[in-house]
């Protein structure tokens, strides 16, 4: 057959397969969001918590420092707890890099995994071959599909942390002006939703004198976080405020206004780490910035885990469990757990935070 | 005059093809016995599925490196698949189209390397490192920074799923077809013969009535074809069609091929050899996982593996030729 033949004949083989119509999405809409059909298990609020459970932490990615605060917290959770910790990841955030992960944390039949997800989906199989190997699987950070998990560990509500950023940045901008967005990475689940919630916010008639310019991407990258911040003031030259909410992107864009001569010019506010942002607070680079206490993610996500993996919880609403030194807690609709209201930092507390 | 023997009888020992099956049975059998939990079925499912993409991709590549060429673009071209996946998938188009319309398309795109390497004769390591770049962007043209996940589950079921009751992965039926089909044209067709002698000497291979340029156009459909076949199942192991989808893979399918023990000079390897490749890197790499062993640690394996790829092979051609 010649080239041209073969061609003809695959395009014909599509055409005709198309024709006689199949399996499309609105076909199949539906069917792949079926609940979890863990309903059969019961909870009981007095079972124990277990000694000597493994719970393993699978982060996005290894040596971010925001992670390893995180984690910090989670190993001491599952130290009180009497718990095997184990701590494993990929180096680079990309979609299918936790499968082999949580394939591994499967075979050493862990008790508990912690992850937050780099892809809501692409984690779903291996996380649902895990429940069915009775491991309980905790999302903390970025969430899973609803139906691959057992409990997600929020920081705060995404509607809460959208509404302070814009808050803050009005503050910042004093009501009107150009801002931009330095965001992590353009897929990172929880980055978009509080951008989703920032431009909601900024649509409402007492900002409108706010203009959301652009929206940057720097992979939580440090240096293409600068490069994407300088690139930022360049194209702007009225910006007045720069959002990151995303701790690699928010230290990175400081440190180059600080060194900048937009410096005093340019605020920079969003999501950061308090050690990291000390001295930017210190020399007036920042003003005000948020976040909430990253170790207690890690910690709160061993006590969901451990009153999981006992029996205490399910992970359906209202039910309720003791979070160590951090109190009772109430799981929310869908298996969420809020850990609480992000803090805002400014010259005057900063020094109060050590993390 | 013994000198000369123990020359001749470690150059029976020196065929890298026999060493590389030798040492990856070696490895299977240690890591069995020492790795907790490596030797279970479950784990066997595992890995097989970690290696799929590898695997099916190293064999064209094999043939496309025999004949003394390269093809860099086959992790994007599995991308720009993926991506199409996700952007028909959303246009609402039957599945059932889509597939066959993915491996088209990288059939189309094996086709573009074939052309500007056959016909315009530039050479395959520019080219595709440019297609390289050309097949990921467009594929974030097409598909942006958005992931398409709601594939059907019966499709998504299938390739993570096991063959009956068996531990055997039904992937795996993809990964022995395949093999079989480009291990009998390699080492028991006209063209595979072809193969070698245009990589042992293009010349040469002229004058005894072989074809290069189609040869190896072909030989490039055939990559592209598979790459496109690797986005379709990559994209339906994960559910998640993305640009960034096999991101890097190219170099874990050049270094199973070359573990393998064929020549990136050309002219030189067999299939066998390029299956333990491709079994001896994933199976390493999910021992060690599961030995808590770090990422960091993983990937200094890798790269030691890479260059013993590269000087094993070389040291055993000189102790034959010694």
């Amino acid at each position: 057959m010649t080239k041209r033949k073969n061609l003809a004949v695959m395009a014909v083989l599509a055409l005709a397969l198309s024709a006689c119509g199949g399996t499309t999405k609105s076909s199949t809409e539906g069917q792949n969001t079926a609940a979890p059909t863990n309903t059969s298990a019961k909870a009981d609020p007095n079972a124990p918590l277990k000694e000597g459970l493994k719970i393993a932490y699978l982060p996005k990615q290894l040596n971010n420092p925001y992670t390893d605060v995180e984690v910090g917290g989670g190993k001491v959770a599952v130290g009180e707890l009497k718990g095997e910790y184990k701590l494993v990841g990929p180096n680079d955030a990309s979609a299918s890099s936790q499968v082999s992960y949580i394939n591994t944390l499967i075979q050493q039949q862990q008790n508990v995994i912690v992850v937050a997800a780099n892809d809501p989906n692409a984690v779903c199989p291996s996380l649902n071959q895990a429940r069915k190997a009775g491991i309980k699987v905790v999302t903390f950070d970025s969430d899973a599909a609803k139906t691959c998990r057992d409990a997600f560990i929020n920081q705060a509500t995404t509607q809460g942390i959208g509404e302070s950023l814009v808050k803050m940045a009005s503050e910042l901008a004093g009501g009107s002006g150009e801002i931009a967005i330095l965001s992590a990475t353009p897929n990172a689940t929880n980055q978009n939703s509080w951008i989703e919630v920032m431009k909601t916010e900024l649509a409402k008639p007492e900002n409108a004198k706010l203009k959301l310019v652009k929206i940057a991407y720097g992979n939580d990258d440090d240096q293409k976080s600068f490069t994407e911040a300088q690139g930022l003031l360049q194209s702007y030259p009225n910006l007045k405020v720069i959002v990151s909410p995303t701790t690699v992107g928010i230290a990175a864009a400081s440190r180059y206004v600080s060194a900048s001569n937009y410096k005093g010019k340019v605020a920079i506010t969003g999501l950061g780490l308090p050690n990291q942002m000390r001295k930017f607070v210190k020399d007036g680079t920042v003003k005000k910035f948020a976040l909430w206490n990253p170790a207690d993610i890690g910690y709160l996500a061993a006590y969901a885990g451990a009153s999981l993996s006992s029996g205490q919880i399910t992970g359906a609403e209202g039910e309720k469990f003791k979070a160590g030194k951090l109190g009772e807690y109430t799981v929310g609709a869908d298996g969420e757990i809020v850990l609480g209201p992000p803090t805002e930092f400014t010259a005057a507390n900063i020094d109060k935070f050590n993390f | 005059m013994s000198a000369e023997l123990t020359a001749t009888r470690v150059a029976r020992f020196a065929n890298w093809n026999v060493a590389i099956i030798a040492i990856t049975v070696v490895v299977l059998i240690v890591a069995a016995a020492t790795v907790d939990n490596f030797g279970t079925s479950q784990n066997f499912g595992f890995l097989v599925l970690d290696v799929l993409p590898i695997a099916i991709i190293a064999l064209p590549m094999t043939l496309v490196i025999v004949t003394g060429e390269i093809d860099l673009s086959v992790a994007s071209t599995l991308g720009l698949s993926s991506a199409v996946m996700g952007y028909l998938w959303n246009a609402n188009q039957p599945i059932e189209t889509i597939i066959p319309l993915c491996l088209l398309l990288g059939a189309v795109l094996g086709a573009v390397n074939g052309f500007f390497v056959t016909v315009l004769g530039l050479p395959s390591l520019a080219v595709t490192i440019g297609t390289l770049a050309l097949y990921r962007g467009l594929a974030f043209v097409v598909l942006g920074d958005s992931a398409v996940a709601d594939f059907p589950s019966a499709y998504t079921d299938w390739v993570t799923g096991t063959i009956g009751g068996t531990p055997f992965p039904n992937v795996l039926i993809i990964i022995v077809v395949l093999a079989v089909v480009f291990g009998v044209i390699l080492h028991a067709t006209p063209i595979g013969r072809a193969v070698f002698a245009v990589g042992a000497s293009e010349q040469a291979a002229r004058f005894a009535g072989v074809r290069p340029g189609r040869l190896k156009f072909w030989l490039y459909v055939a990559g592209g074809l598979v790459s496109g076949l690797a986005g379709v199942l990559w994209t339906l192991r994960y559910s998640s069609a993305r640009a960034d989808n096999g991101a890097g893979l190219e170099l874990a399918v050049v270094a199973a091929v070359l573990l393998g023990g064929v020549s990136i000079f050309g002219g030189k390897g067999a299939l066998a050899g390029v299956v333990a490749g491709v079994v001896l890197l994933g199976s390493l790499q999910n021992a060690l996982r599961l030995s808590d062993v770090s990422n960091e640690a993983l990937n200094v394996v890798t790269g030691v593996l890479l260059i013993a790829s590269v000087l094993g092979p070389n040291l055993a051609n000189r102790l034959r030729r010694n």
